[in-house]
């Protein structure tokens, strides 16, 4: 294995709040050194990070690789490549492939066939119900041995409180923690936009915040009652950003994230239809975007995923209640998030922290932070690069997100897993 | 701000939603639909201006004033006409929306009469169909109906002429109906001081006041001393359930009748886009009766159907 060491750069390490030059070294896949070099270090590969911010590998809670089943929307080729391209060395995908992540043998098949291309590393969130239907449990004991680090029910309703309860009360008995994405599926009835202004004006069938605050409020409660440990996902209303922070307050095993879309979209993005913006949960209003980032800084909100969703044509190219949800996002996710911290005058070290630090501590991994002797699981990014957002030219096989067109700022150099340089731009 | 339906020289190139088109563009075309009701009177109904021209009219949902109307607009200008329901044909194939379109230009589609279940469908097509093909859109979703709306104003303007001195209420289901926020837009943007919407709160949108109007649950208040009241079809599927309990109680409460439209203005008028629920919405007397304008809405709805199709198709 190659020795590597990565000078001239900017280290920023959140988990130690660490900010400044230093160089790093790395041998048989760890790192062996920070600032200084270890006697008798030899590299074999020299990356001159001059002017560039060396920080860990990025890790997403969520990204859609669209396997199994949907390789016409995304391969795990495509989608790890996209993924090490954006600096993500570490990503948790969800259960909703067809099938569904309900069985041992497949889980094992995806966890396989991405360490055989020993691009960024994948970690399967398994159903949790037999094919999300959400009436029998999976064996969730055995699925975790199979490599699930979590289970959820991806965007499939449980439409039913007593299975959630019994859900909750199972993996609470075996310590395994539950992804939930918070919706109540009655009140959700079938709607594609936030029930506000926007989609009055547009006619579009809406999807009003209490349908996520009704749901926090059910698994809060069954929390309290089962011990269960529920991270939510992808939170989108001021309502359940509040009711994260009191439940958090109370001391309740309870994390949460936010997509790096709704980080900067809200309802009026939609325009006039644009299928690009028809996300899941919606796009809401600019009151809700507001308290979102108001839940970033303070801490309520510990990750952010890029809720990668590659989506073909045919599925998007379609009038906006017909479109297929999601974005394509495993590129964007790190210029968004500085582009975040550029606007709110965050430091470069809070903002990393929520790709890092933050999602790390849910997977419930030690990884995310550069000391010695860890995986040497590393990003090189240039923070300044500016760059065009072209469709054709990201490597996801999703080529649809809201934000065509627009100006990025910063472009990763250089990715690392296990010590291996495994992306160079 | 960027507007999909004007073209780089501020002209009409699509006719997609009242919302965002200036007034000036709407005078027009009531002034054009104004000429060919008076030709019609003269007894010369058709004239040459879209001779040569394919119209289709694409009806991706059920509808038969509509497409009929927009048929005999076509025809009276001159145009070849092919009606299309789709619903039965392609999509049930397979085929998407755009290739269905790309599929009928490559026949020599001049112009594209939409009507779709979904919102904004007929964004999705304007911004895909060849520079110099128009697109109509004939009701999409819950979104709009700017046809519909075009001729209840120039039914407005034929009764009662200015804009600007008159209280309009619109009753029923707004929640649902795409005529009522092209309306809303069509009434503000002409400059009336009053809009008033009434409906029980479950037929209500979310911020419907953003729209710029006035909110009323109690139809008796919200009808005093307007002058015209609109009163809106009620889908059937939506008398029994969580929206509303009965056709009975909703008529009871929200149905238009004499004692009630008593309280409007003497010289009110009644109007109403059909097809009408008697004993639902509006009782039969008020709809047959002295202040009913709801049958002149459909004749006047010919007039203003070929304005706008001979203003986006007739000028090169």
């Amino acid at each position: 294995m190659k020795r590597i060491e990565i000078v001239n750069g900017r280290l920023i390490n959140p988990a130690n709040q660490f900010d400044d030059q230093a160089d790093l070294f790395i041998a048989d896949g760890r790192i062996i050194g920070i600032g200084k070099r270890p006697d008798g270090f030899v590299a074999d590969e020299q990356i001159n990070a001059s002017g560039h911010i060396v920080c860990p590998g990025l890790i997403d809670l969520s990204a859609r690789l669209r396997e199994p089943g949907s390789e016409h929307k995304g391969t795990l080729e495509s989608e790890l490549a996209a993924a090490v391209a954006g600096g993500i060395t570490r990503l948790a995908c969800p259960p909703d492939t067809d099938p569904t992540l309900d069985e041992p043998g497949l889980v094992r098949m995806l966890t396989h066939r991405a360490r055989s291309l020993a691009l960024a590393k994948v970690h399967p969130v398994g159903a949790l119900t037999r094919g999300l239907h959400g009436k029998q449990l999976t064996e969730m004991a055995e699925l975790r041995e199979s490599g699930c680090i979590a289970f959820s029910h991806a965007e499939a309703p449980i439409t039913d409180n007593l299975i959630l309860f019994r859900a909750m009360q199972y993996a609470a008995t075996f310590g395994l923690p539950l992804w939930l994405r918070p919706q109540d599926h009655s009140l959700a009835n079938n709607g594609v936009a936030h029930d506000g202004e926007v989609a009055t004006r547009l006619g579009l069938p809406s999807i009003p915040t209490l349908a996520e605050s009704v749901a926090i409020s059910t698994i809060v409660i069954l929390m309290k009652e089962t011990g269960a440990r529920v991270h939510l996902e992808r939170i989108s209303s001021r309502e359940g950003v509040e009711m994260i922070h009191a439940a958090k307050k109370y001391g309740l095993p309870l994390t949460c994230d936010v997509s790096i879309q709704h980080v900067h979209l809200s309802d009026i993005d939609i325009g006039y239809f644009d299928a690009n913006t028809r996300l899941s949960p919606p796009l809401r209003s600019t009151r809700d975007r507001d308290a979102l980032l108001y839940g970033l800084a303070d801490g309520t909100i510990d990750a952010i995923v890029s809720d990668h969703t590659p989506i073909d044509d045919d599925a998007k190219l379609l009038p906006f209640g017909e479109a297929e949800p999601g974005a394509t996002a495993l590129e964007l996710l790190l210029p968004l998030t500085l582009r975040w911290a550029d606007q709110k005058h965050l430091s470069l070290g809070d903002a990393l922290a929520k790709l890092t630090t933050g999602p790390a501590a849910i997977l419930g991994k030690d990884v995310g932070d550069i000391s010695v002797g860890n995986v040497a699981d590393i990003t090189v990014f240039d923070p300044a690069a500016t760059w065009l957002v072209k469709p054709e030219n990201l490597l996801s096989q999703g080529k649809h997100t809201p934000f065509a067109g627009m100006e990025m700022r910063g472009k990763v150099q250089c990715t690392i897993v296990d010590g291996r340089v495994i992306y160079r731009r | 701000m960027y507007n999909p339906q004007l073209n780089k020289h501020g002209e009409l190139n699509h006719l997609l939603t009242i919302e965002g088109l200036p007034a000036a563009h709407i005078r027009q075309i009531l002034d054009r639909a104004q000429q060919y009701v008076t030709m019609a009177e003269q007894d010369s109904k058709k004239v040459p201006l879209l001779s040569g021209r394919s119209v289709f009219n694409l009806f991706f949902e059920n509808s038969t004033r509509t497409r009929t109307t927009f048929e005999i607009a076509a025809k009276r200008l001159s145009a070849d006409v092919i009606s299309l329901n789709i619903n039965a044909s392609s999509t049930a194939k397979g085929e998407t929306l755009l290739d269905t379109i790309h599929n009928l230009e490559a026949m020599g589609a001049d112009m594209f009469v939409v009507r779709h279940a979904e919102s904004g469908a007929p964004f999705l097509i304007a911004r895909h169909v060849k520079p110099g093909v128009h697109v109509v859109n004939a009701g999409d979703g819950r979104h709009a109906h700017p046809t519909q709306a075009l001729l209840d104003m120039f039914t407005i303007r034929h009764y009662k002429g200015d804009f600007t001195q008159l209280r309009v209420a619109i009753v029923g289901d707004i929640l649902h109906s795409r005529v009522a926020r092209s309306q809303i837009h069509a009434l503000t943007t002409l400059g009336v001081p009053e809009v008033r919407v009434i409906g029980p709160k479950t037929l209500l949108p979310t911020g419907v006041e953003k729209l710029g109007v006035r909110v009323f649950h109690d139809l008796r208040e919200g009808l005093r001393d307007v002058d015209v009241v609109i009163m809106l079809r009620l889908q059937n599927e939506r008398m029994n359930g969580a929206l509303l309990p009965s056709a009975q109680e909703f008529f009871k409460h929200y149905g238009l009748t004499q004692e009630k439209l008593a309280l409007a203005k003497p010289d009110a008028i009644v109007m109403h886009p059909g097809p009408m629920n008697r004993g639902v919405e509006i009782d039969s007397p008020v709809a047959d009766g002295a202040h009913s304008v709801i049958l002149p809405q459909v004749t006047f709805g010919i007039a203003v159907r070929m304005a706008v199709m001979g203003i986006l198709a007739g000028k090169q």
